[in-house]
């Protein structure tokens, strides 16, 4: 028997072997690297966290944070007295603001502010490596191209997460520390919900930023158009939705028979396709979603207002009831699925577009 | 535009594996590219091209091109600016896909493994540009991590490749306080991080001055007798690259016009006569007559722009006999020199009148 253990270990190895083979050493050396993205996107991150414009966009987003969390506390004291058995308190710390100034809240801010994330840091990816000339010194490398866009994104997208988690971890520890709310496991999970949902946004806006990067030479043109982008989709694109809604599709002046109704439903539905149709309208109303959970139906008492235009209207309507009922968070999911599909095809669409322009470009300037 | 380059196509899991083999393969096969296409390739030739060709659109910037590049030789690509030098250059590296013809770099096809070829052959580019804000060591960093090289060995390969080019002390110096020959030679050093076995260059000289030239030049005369590097370099600056090319091509309109070493193309460009400028003192008759009695002259013409000097035709090299007979006659020789040795003339001869490196009608 003892003599017959080394045979048997032999066997077993040989099994072993032959149900994973092992590989050779030269193929070691050659394959067990780090592949081409993650060494890019490790460089870039460290670029970016080193950079001067992640500390001025840092210190941007704290002050969206804190501004608001300043004005926001005294009501949130107020508030956190009257709520009985503390329902969604702590989400106030997003959603409340100055009674003077409504639109001097978290969430409001940061839909505001967030999208500047993701132009700053896409919009000089590509471009800036053209005009320095590295671009031929990396992809002569032994590394697929398409890993120095992969790389590139990923490094934006893991920067723009810290920096979101950092704001939310402060605006958090503001409240758990100076206002003495806990959050229960439901807030907990809607902040984290929260935060990957805007994480999504502004990754669409990096995929634009890229995009820009990759098909305008000059950093400088794809900084401008980026931006101009920015301000026209986040500050003017409501008032341009709505202008562009009208025009398609006018409500009936007088609603008064059956037929009118039917009309202004329908040119309702088409209003509020439209302007679903901007980024930044679905970012608004799924954020509300997460971070107002009062459930529109039981709170419109019913099934018969429905459909209403926008979650916010839902929202609002319920605001005015006196007892409002909580969604659970799988409740609040399932009505913002449709928006974050929609999001992240957006995103995959600027991606791909960025990808597709990249690969097809010369290397050559 | 242009169609997507080679290496943007992934491997699949399965291409992967079939990848591997390939390598296995390759690994066993000391000679390269035994034949490529329809002309025999030379067996020490690591870099084949035949008939690759590159149209954007209507515009055919490389036109069948034929090229043997042999093992350890210094081969200039010489054209003017926009001659297609670059993107000859950039379908060897498997970074541009041809339109039409194959190439072989170190026995594999570019256009299949560029991933295999990359890490084989280093690139210094046209312009060559770092991250300004690293310094120099971290920029080839960057590349030794790029290559997969293990911490240790590329610590050691930055160490030696820096203290060869002479940047040890403003290696941990931010890239953008460098000057453009530091640059330069950062660049060589930086593609020789992946210990390539074939080392291109594009216009390694460009924007240099005189003496930086020489200290590039100098340098990679010594990589090619220390590491047995085959360099391929191109440059429209003829003068500068003649004293350390072995053989030359010349590019024009996206063609290779003419081949070989640098005697060889004198002669062609020649028609098969060489001639000698000959500057002499003493009677001018007498030294017209001595210079036409010497066996192998052909002709003897006075130069019209200077009346001591005269430019002698002959079948072969004539130039010692030439001496010989001038100074026995008491004819002190002082000027002596053979046209067409330089590569300005040679190309001058070559290639027809152009700008922008496309002929004229």
């Amino acid at each position: 028997m003892a003599a017959g253990s080394p045979d048997r270990l032999a066997a077993v190895r040989r099994g072993w072997d032959r149900l994973f083979p092992p590989r050779a050493a030269d193929d070691d050396r050659k394959t067990r690297h780090a592949p081409g993205w993650r060494v890019i996107a490790a460089k870039e991150l460290t670029d970016h966290v080193t950079s001067i414009r992640f500390l001025v966009l840092l210190v941007i987003l704290a002050l969206a944070a804190a501004v608001p969390l300043y004005f926001a506390s005294g009501q949130i004291r107020a508030a956190a007295q009257q709520v009985s058995g503390g329902q969604a308190v702590f989400l106030a710390l997003f959603t409340l603001g100055s009674d003077q100034f409504t639109f001097l809240r978290a969430d409001t801010f940061v839909a505001l502010l967030a999208p500047l994330l993701g132009i700053a840091f896409g919009f000089d990816a590509i471009n800036v490596e053209r005009s320095e000339g590295t671009l031929p010194r990396l992809v002569s490398q032994p590394i697929h191209r398409d890993d120095v866009i992969n790389g590139k994104f990923l490094a934006g997208l893991g920067v723009i997460a810290l920096t979101l988690a950092a704001m939310v971890t402060l605006v958090t520890g503001f409240g758990m520390l100076r206002l003495g709310i806990v959050p229960d496991i439901s807030e907990i999970f809607r902040i984290v919900l929260w935060l990957a949902l805007t994480v999504l946004y502004v990754g669409l806006w990096l995929a634009f930023g890229m995009l820009l990067s990759v098909l305008l030479r000059r950093a400088a043109s794809a900084a401008l158009i980026g931006f101009g982008t920015w301000l026209a989709i986040v500050i003017f694109g409501s008032l341009l939705i709505t202008l562009a809604a009208n025009l398609i599709a006018p409500l009936p002046a007088t609603v008064t028979t059956l037929a009118d109704q039917q009309q202004d439903l329908a040119a309702r539905q088409t209003q509020q396709l439209i302007t679903r149709l901007s980024p930044h309208t679905l970012y608004v109303e799924a954020t509300s979603a997460l971070l107002t959970p009062v459930d529109p139906v039981t709170a419109q008492g019913g099934a018969a207002n429905y459909p209403a235009r926008s979650i916010d209207e839902l929202i609002q309507a319920a605001d005015q009831r006196r007892i409002p009922s909580l969604l659970s968070v799988d409740q609040s999911l399932l009505l913002i699925w449709p928006h974050v599909v929609a999001l992240v095809a957006m995103t995959v669409l600027c991606f791909a577009a960025a990808y597709v322009a990249f690969m097809r470009q010369e290397v050559r300037a | 535009m242009a169609t997507p380059s080679a290496d943007d196509r992934r491997p699949s899991v399965r291409g992967i594996r079939a990848k591997r083999d390939v390598r296995r393969r390759v690994a066993g096969a000391t000679q390269p590219a035994a034949r490529v296409g329809a002309l025999p390739a030379d067996p020490r030739a690591v870099i084949v091209a035949r008939g690759l060709t590159k149209r954007y659109g209507d515009f055919t910037a490389v036109d069948h091109l034929d090229l043997d590049i042999r093992s350890g030789e210094v081969f200039g690509l010489l054209g003017p600016n926009g001659a297609g030098k670059t993107t000859t250059v950039l379908m060897l590296l498997g970074l541009s896909e041809p339109t039409s013809g194959t190439a072989r770099v170190v026995g594999l096809d570019p256009a299949r493994q560029p991933l295999e070829v990359k890490s084989r052959v280093g690139y210094l580019p046209d312009n060559v540009g770092f991250y300004g804000n690293l310094t120099g060591r971290d920029n080839m960093r960057y590349t030794a991590r790029l290559n997969g090289l293990p911490r240790d060995v590329a610590e050691r390969r930055i160490d030696q490749l820096l203290a060869d080019v002479r940047l040890s002390e403003a290696a941990d110096r931010h890239v953008e306080t460098y000057s453009r020959g530091m640059r330069q030679r950062l660049g060589i050093a930086d593609a020789l991080v992946k210990e390539p076995s074939i080392l291109i260059l594009d216009e390694p000289t460009i924007a240099i001055d005189p003496s930086g030239v020489d200290e590039i030049l100098g340098l990679l005369r010594r990589l090619v007798d220390e590491r047995k590097l085959t360099i391929l370099l191109s440059s429209h600056i003829l003068g500068q690259v003649q004293s350390i090319c072995d053989r030359v091509g010349f590019f024009s309109a996206g063609r290779l016009i003419a081949q070989g070493r640098l005697d060889e193309l004198a002669g062609l460009a020649g028609g098969g006569q060489l001639t000698f400028e000959v500057g002499a003192e003493g009677d001018p008759a007498d030294v017209e007559r001595v210079l036409g009695e010497v066996s192998g002259v052909k002709r003897v013409e006075r130069e019209t722009a200077d009346p001591r000097k005269w430019l002698v035709v002959a079948r072969t090299d004539v130039a010692a006999a030439l001496t010989g007979a001038l100074a026995s006659a008491g004819h002190p020789v002082f000027h002596l020199r053979r046209r067409g040795e330089d590569l300005l003339e040679i190309y001058r001869n070559l290639v027809p009148e152009e700008v922008d490196g496309r002929r004229i009608a």
